[in-house]
Parts: structure tokens; sequence; C-alpha cells
């Protein structure tokens, strides 16, 4: 790791961090808890879910914490009224793009959308649901997709490409279109690439991957960022 | 305390499985406490036939689906002080709307039920009020004050929620309930 580190402050603490860290690792370093939902530590950041949205002062937008670099001197606000309440609208946002019935879902109560909505006090949406039907596979042996709970953070993808280095899983089309494919959109089962790993269950924050048969509580009851990183150091 | 001086109470129930119901008797001992200051005016609990005048408080459990529940709903909101929408039904539309994923939803859940699903006496009942196109929660309708989420909420929850409103204070839902 490189030597040089860099001083800045977040949320009026100042803090010292090896040059090149993100935001969000310099926070979560020291303390300071930011919600995610797409970020994994040990997979490449994406910067799709936009909960780790932070101000930085002086600057005129916002930044996501996941993906933007610290810089020496920076001033990095985390938990604003604003922030606050944009981290609800995005909640609200995902809750209403898909169908989010937590009372049906396989990973109720191990759900982190449905476990930030509590924590982030979003108790109803301001936005109408849409109210699409997205196509479930449960043609795999035990995996299943189902595509109506999937909020598009692309863990599965990330995890699948990084860290088993097989590539089975990608996306299709995109904005609200998007959807996570198998190959060249083939049903899992025909998948020639899937090794079955289940480390797309393992990761996946929401419900849209599981393992049919086997309990959510240890499907998901690793620590999954230890997990990934243990992998990573395998090599 | 007399009847006069009572809050007057009032808890609906519309489309959903009468799980929030349960969850409110739930409250067990506690309801006796609430029971000396609340007098509950209408409710599928008690035989009142009409929605009465003057509510202070309503609860609602469950999403609106049919005609009939979208105008009891407006006569509902204009004839009580405090609406709560009580549960995930009434919060999100939870199960009753999950037909809204197909474009004739309501036709294809009557057939489901009342024809693919019955041996005899096939036919759909049209003495009933008619299904609407969608399945709505409650804030999409009328307007709501508070929202208690869960499948079902937990007594404790519905309790602080009643309890603080008796009080004359604002309940803080805030973290208290979660979906599902």
């Amino acid at each position: 790791m490189s030597a040089t580190t860099v001083k800045l402050k977040i949320d009026n603490v100042e803090v010292e961090v090896p040059e090149g860290t993100t935001i969000l690792k310099a926070a979560r370093d020291n303390g300071i808890e930011i919600p995610t939902l797409c970020a994994l530590e040990g997979l490449t950041n994406y910067g799709g879910c936009r909960l780790c949205l932070v101000e930085v002062k002086g600057a005129p937008k916002l930044f996501p914490a996941c993906t933007t670099p610290v810089s020496a001197g920076m001033e990095v606000i985390t938990n604003s009224e604003q922030l606050r309440e944009y981290r609800k609208m995005t909640i609200q946002l995902l809750l209403s793009e898909r169908t989010h019935v937590c009372s049906v879902c396989v990973a109720n109560d191990h759900c982190e959308l449905q476990s930030l909505a509590n924590k982030l006090g979003v108790d109803h949406s301001i936005f109408e649901r849409n109210w699409t039907r997205k196509e479930i596979d449960s043609s795999h042996d035990f995996l299943v997709i189902d595509r109506n709970r999937c909020i598009l953070c692309t863990r599965c993808i990330r995890v699948c490409d990084e860290i088993e280095g097989v590539h089975t899983l990608d996306l299709k089309q995109r904005g609200r279109k998007a959807e996570v494919i198998m190959d060249l959109d083939e049903d899992w089962a025909n998948s020639c690439s899937c090794t079955s790993c289940r480390k797309c269950a393992k990761v996946c924050p929401v419900g849209a991957i599981y393992v049919e048969g086997e309990p959510i509580t240890r499907t998901k009851n690793k620590d999954v960022a230890e997990f990934i990183l243990t992998r990573r150091k395998r090599k | 305390m007399s009847a006069k001086e009572k809050i007057r109470v009032a808890t609906l129930w519309l489309s959903g499985c009468s799980g929030c119901h349960m969850s409110f008797l739930d409250q067990d001992e506690l309801i006796l406490d609430l029971a000396k200051k609340i007098q509950v005016v209408y409710s599928p609990l008690v035989d009142t036939k009409t929605f009465p005048e003057n509510v202070d408080v309503t609860l609602i459990e469950g999403a609106v689906a049919n005609e009939e529940q979208q105008n009891l709903l407006k006569e509902v909101r204009a004839k009580t002080k405090i609406l709560i929408s009580l549960g995930d039904c009434a919060v999100t539309g939870n199960v009753p709307a999950l037909r809204n994923a197909w474009e004739d939803g309501g036709k294809l859940a009557l057939e489901r039920a009342y024809l693919e699903n019955t041996e005899v006496n096939k036919q759909i009942p049209r003495a009933v009020p008619a299904l609407l196109d969608k399945v709505r929660p409650l804030h999409e309708l009328v307007k709501v004050d508070y929202f208690i989420p869960g499948c079902p909420p937990s007594a404790s929850v519905i309790n602080y929620a009643l309890t603080e409103l008796l009080a004359g204070r604002t309940p803080n839902m805030e973290g208290r309930s979660k979906y599902g």
C-alpha cells in the first residue's frame, strides 16, 4: 500500500487515509456509516444505487462516496438533512420500480433494502408503483432468479466476473428495462459457463437470487465481504 | 370517563387478511388501558352499520380494491380527524395489489377464484361491488396522516401510536415498524 496519506475532514472529524482511498472506505474505516446497496468490499465499485451520495464543501453537486477518491483538504458531509431526504427518496424509487412485496419474499427480514427502508424511516412511498412483470427463471437445479425483486445493484454480476471468474451473469437493456441475464440470455439451466457456485445468491442484497430449498439465513448468514476478501487473497 | 369524553376511534377492514386487526387485539392487557380512554364507534369488531360523524382516529387495514371501498374510504376521510394506514396492504398495496402486474388483473383474479379453482357452481358473482382496475394504497386516494407498515404491524407499535395520539402527542413512527 502506498505510504502517502491524505488528510481530510468527514463530518467535521479529521481523518488520515492512504491516497486513492474512496470516501466510503475512509468514512467506514473511521467509524462513520454511509448507507449503500451496490457497494461490497472486495468487488469493483459501481456507483449505481446512489444511496451513498455525499456533499463535498465547495462543490455544487453531490458525489457517490463509493467511487470518489479522497483528496487533501476535502470536507465531506455524509449526513445532512438534505442527504437524508434524498436517501429516503432513493429508497422509495427503488421500492416503486419493481414488485417489492416483503410479506411474500424469500428474503423477508434478511433484506438490505427492507432494513435500509426501516432504518432511514421510509414508512410509505410518494411514488406510484410500476407493477411491472419480469421473468422468473427457476430452470437451474437450485438457483432461482426472480427479476421482479432485482434492484440492479449488479453485485451478482461483479462477483460472478471478478471472484468466480466466469462472467455468466450480465445485464441486458438499459434503464428500467434492464435485466440480469445468463450467458447470451439463456435459461439458467442451459448456461454453459455457470459453475453453480452460489456466490450470486450470497451477495444479492434482496431476494432476487436465492437458493431453492435453503433457508435464507444460511445463504446470507456469512459476512459476505469477508468471504469475498478471503477468495480474493487466495488468487 | 363517560362515553362523551372518550376519544372516538374507528377501525376499517378493506382488502386485507384481518391480520392487522388480530395484531390490534393482540395488545393483550394493554387494550384494557386503551378501553378506558377510547370508544370504538365503528369496526368489524362492533355492530355499527354506518360510519358515524366526528371520529377522532380511524385505523384502516387493507388496500382499496373495489368501488365500495373507494367510496367508503372517501366518506371515512371526510368524517375523521386523524387517519392511519395500518399495515402493508394499506401502505403499499401488498399482496392484494399483486394483480396490478396484469393488465386485466381484476378479471383474471375473479376467474381464478370462481371458475378455475372450483368444481361446482362455476360463476362469477355479480351482486358484489365491481373491482377497480388497479388495487391502490390509501394515500394514493386520500390524505393519510400516519403510516404503520408491517405485515402485520406488531401489537406494541399499534399500542405506541394510539397511546401517543391519546396523550395529544405526535407519534414518531420512524424506524419503529418495518415492511413485511
